[in-house]
């Protein structure tokens, strides 16, 4: 890794400043704009919910042949935006690479609040939310248990489990950070923090077992993520209908998850650079390295299209034939040729350094990238299912305002848990800097013996 | 350990091919095309007997149509020299149906007179059944539905009326089956061929419907199932479906 990706001319009492700050100094925009999405929360997400929930999935633009819609797509996509989060922190951890320290905490907060909306947008996908957990399988009265042969049933299994893993991996990497943080604030956040830091004291035993630990989770979530998706992309695969039942569906929903959660995080990094003053810490080699995982990703991601109408075409039967006419050339066509400008065409701009290096363009590119790549969640959903096998039950789809508006208020609750998430958790990580930080000289001034661990 | 021994003799039976065959009844039902008009009263039958709510020209116009049995409208030629082909549609019954295989919770199932059973109660409306399932033949409550007096007045008491969320489809009248078993059962003897007829077979004024049991070699239905014209919708899906259908004649053939 290039050794300017360290930010220069730091020391570590101005990671803690900086970081503790970020913390306990909150100015009248924060509030402004929290108020702002949580009040868009309410109004675009909960209202349209609870009328749901009154009148029924109706509310929805779902019909006959297309009884999934939006929501599914919706839940892919949070799904995949997830993916990048914890899953590039651990391979990155693993392979030691010093640009990810600065960056990895607010990822892995983009994974855990990314699954928090997808669970929601399960809550209104389903017709009867209030019998939920039926779908976890639970000793109860009615000696039922869920069905275990089912993909979704695969799915809840997944995703509890990546949830559980990717908190426990962001809450234990945070402690050494927490007791930084509890050391240097009082009132009400000291005593937060001195329950958050679990006594965390800084013995060399305690960082060894942390580091252990930290390694050890890291190797275990990266075949969970990997499988995670791979198993969302069952939900759609293991049917029969044409244009879902195909083998590259895990591998392709795999890479188009670390594709837009990738992206996700260039969009994430710009915000927080800009508005959280971490100007010194997020730089342009972070920026220049996402990019350039974003090319290969947007590379593979193309092969895999192709390779997908290529299967499609040649599979040869009329209902394959027919579900690819629709899809590329179909009601729907303009937004698949939008998904290819936007996730196979404009991330070629990436091949040159410049761009990647250039803050601005990599937001617009990133946040592009994510409405092609919902659009091809939605494409999914959308053009498969009005295009079955029996043409007298052909149908067409069309979201309704309900849908659109639970659309926008879900990414209102992302960002309302993003901005609670900035508050408590150092939202970059403390100790990871500072160990990119040249050591500072011993204080030679008090004339007080340097500190030596005991063993 | 011979509670692994036993899960295991059981997990094999059921990997058997003709695992169906093995239970008392296999109901099943054949489709003349020949002799079907397209009149639709099967359709209008099944409304009555299974509380198939009248979602109105609204629901219709947006694809929300409630109809257990279709009639399959396909036009072949330009005009003036159209033909129209039409196909009763309903749920098939597969002995290998995707859409149990894809319910989280259970609720719909094999049961033991190979029906593919719909628990109402048990749904929690992930629609995937529906997305699974190549005949498009599940309908779903995207509402709750009410009858307007007098309506309610006819709603069929051996059949519950479903809640908004749930999914729904052909129960081959699973009220009539039970009611002809428990008779039977009292009678100590099997369900003979014509105890029992779904709705839509006992209106169908041409006969072009026959519904019976696929274990009972001398049953209707079994007889027409050896007919040569005799094929299932969508066959090379493996579905094994268990309503056949009868090729039309086609006198007219150049």
């Amino acid at each position: 890794m290039p050794s300017d990706a360290r930010p220069q001319e730091l020391t570590y009492a101005d990671v803690n400043r900086d970081v503790v700050r970020s913390l306990v100094e909150t100015g009248s925009k924060y509030y402004i704009t929290l108020a702002c999405s949580i009040g868009v929360m309410l109004t675009c997400f909960f209202f349209p919910w609870f009328y749901q929930l009154y009148y029924g999935i109706g509310a929805a633009g779902v019909n006959h042949p297309s009884v999934w819609g939006t929501y599914l797509a919706s839940f892919i996509f949070w799904i995949g935006l997830s993916h990048s989060g914890t899953l590039l922190s651990c391979v990155l951890h693993i392979t030691n690479s010093e640009w990810r320290k600065a960056m990895y905490r607010s990822a892995e907060a983009m994974t855990l609040f990314s699954l928090c909306v997808a669970a929601m947008m399960v809550m209104v996908h389903v017709g009867r939310p209030w019998f939920i957990h039926w779908a976890v399988p639970y000793p109860n009265q009615m000696e039922m248990w869920p069905n275990f042969r089912s993909p979704l049933m695969f799915d809840v299994m997944a995703i509890t489990t990546y949830l559980t893993g990717s908190t426990i991996f962001i809450y234990m990497g945070s402690i050494p950070d927490f007791a930084a943080v509890r050391d240097r604030t009082t009132g009400w956040r000291h005593h937060m923090y001195v329950v958050l830091s679990l006594g965390w004291r800084g013995t060399d035993l305690e960082w060894h077992r942390l580091r252990w630990a930290y390694t050890f989770l890291a190797v275990l979530i990266i075949p969970l993520a990997v499988s995670v998706h791979s198993i969302v992309s069952w939900d759609f695969a293991l049917s029969i209908v044409p244009a879902l039942h195909q083998t590259i569906f895990a591998p392709y929903f795999v890479v188009g998850a670390i594709y837009s959660g990738t992206a996700g995080i260039v969009t994430v990094m710009y915000f927080l650079r800009k508005y959280m003053n971490f100007e010194q810490y997020i730089t342009k080699v972070h920026f220049d390295n996402l990019g350039k995982l974003l090319l290969v990703l947007s590379l593979i991601w193309t092969y895999i299209n192709i390779v997908e109408l290529f299967t499609g075409w040649y599979g040869g039967t009329s209902g394959e034939i027919e579900a690819l006419r629709y899809r590329l050339f179909g009601y729907y066509a303009p937004l698949y040729w939008e998904m290819i400008l936007f996730c196979a065409v404009a991330p070629l701009l990436m091949i040159s350094k410049r761009f990647r290096t250039s803050f601005v363009p990599m937001l617009i590119l990133s946040i592009l990238i994510n409405i092609g790549m919902y659009t091809e969640r939605f494409l999914i959903v959308g053009t498969s299912l009005s295009r079955q096998y029996l043409p007298d039950a052909w149908g067409l789809y069309v979201p309704s305002l309900v849908e659109l508006s639970i659309i926008v208020g879900s990414v209102a609750m992302f960002i309302t848990l993003f901005l609670i998430f900035v508050k408590i958790f150092p939202s970059v990580s403390i100790y990871e800097v500072k160990e990119t930080l040249p050591e500072p000289e011993p204080d030679t001034t008090t004339g007080e013996p340097e500190w030596q661990p005991t063993h | 350990m011979s509670f692994i021994d036993d899960f295991l003799a059981s997990w094999r039976e059921y990997r058997e091919p003709g695992y169906y065959d093995g239970f008392d009844y296999h109901w099943t039902m054949s489709v003349d095309l020949d002799r079907c008009t397209g009149c639709g009263a099967c359709i209008t039958a099944c409304q009555a007997e299974n509380n198939i709510p009248i979602v109105g020209e609204d629901a219709i116009a947006r694809g929300r149509e409630m109809q257990w049995i279709r009639i399959e409208k396909y036009w072949e030629g330009e005009f003036p020299d159209v033909k129209l082909r039409f196909i009763p549609m309903l749920c098939q019954h597969c002995d290998a149906a995707p859409c149990e295989t894809v319910c989280p919770v259970s609720a719909t199932y094999h049961n033991q007179d190979g029906l593919n059973a719909q628990v109402y109660n048990r749904c929690i409306g992930t629609r995937s059944c529906a997305v699974y399932c190549p005949y498009e033949v599940r309908y779903f409550n995207y509402n709750n539905h009410h009858w307007d007096a007098p309506l309610e007045q006819q709603l069929n008491p051996d059949v519950s009326v479903r809640e908004k969320g749930v999914m729904e489809k052909c129960s081959f009248c699973i009220q009539r089956i039970r009611q002809a078993k428990d008779v039977a059962k009292d009678e100590g003897r099997r369900v003979q061929d014509g105890d029992v007829q779904p709705a839509c077979v006992q209106t169908c004024p041409t006969e072009a419907l026959v519904f019976g049991d696929q274990n009972d070699p001398d049953s209707r239905v079994s007889q027409t199932m050896n007919d040569e014209r005799a094929y299932h919708v969508l066959e090379e899906l493996n579905t094994a479906p268990s309503v056949v259908y009868l090729r039309k004649v086609e006198t007219d053939a150049v």
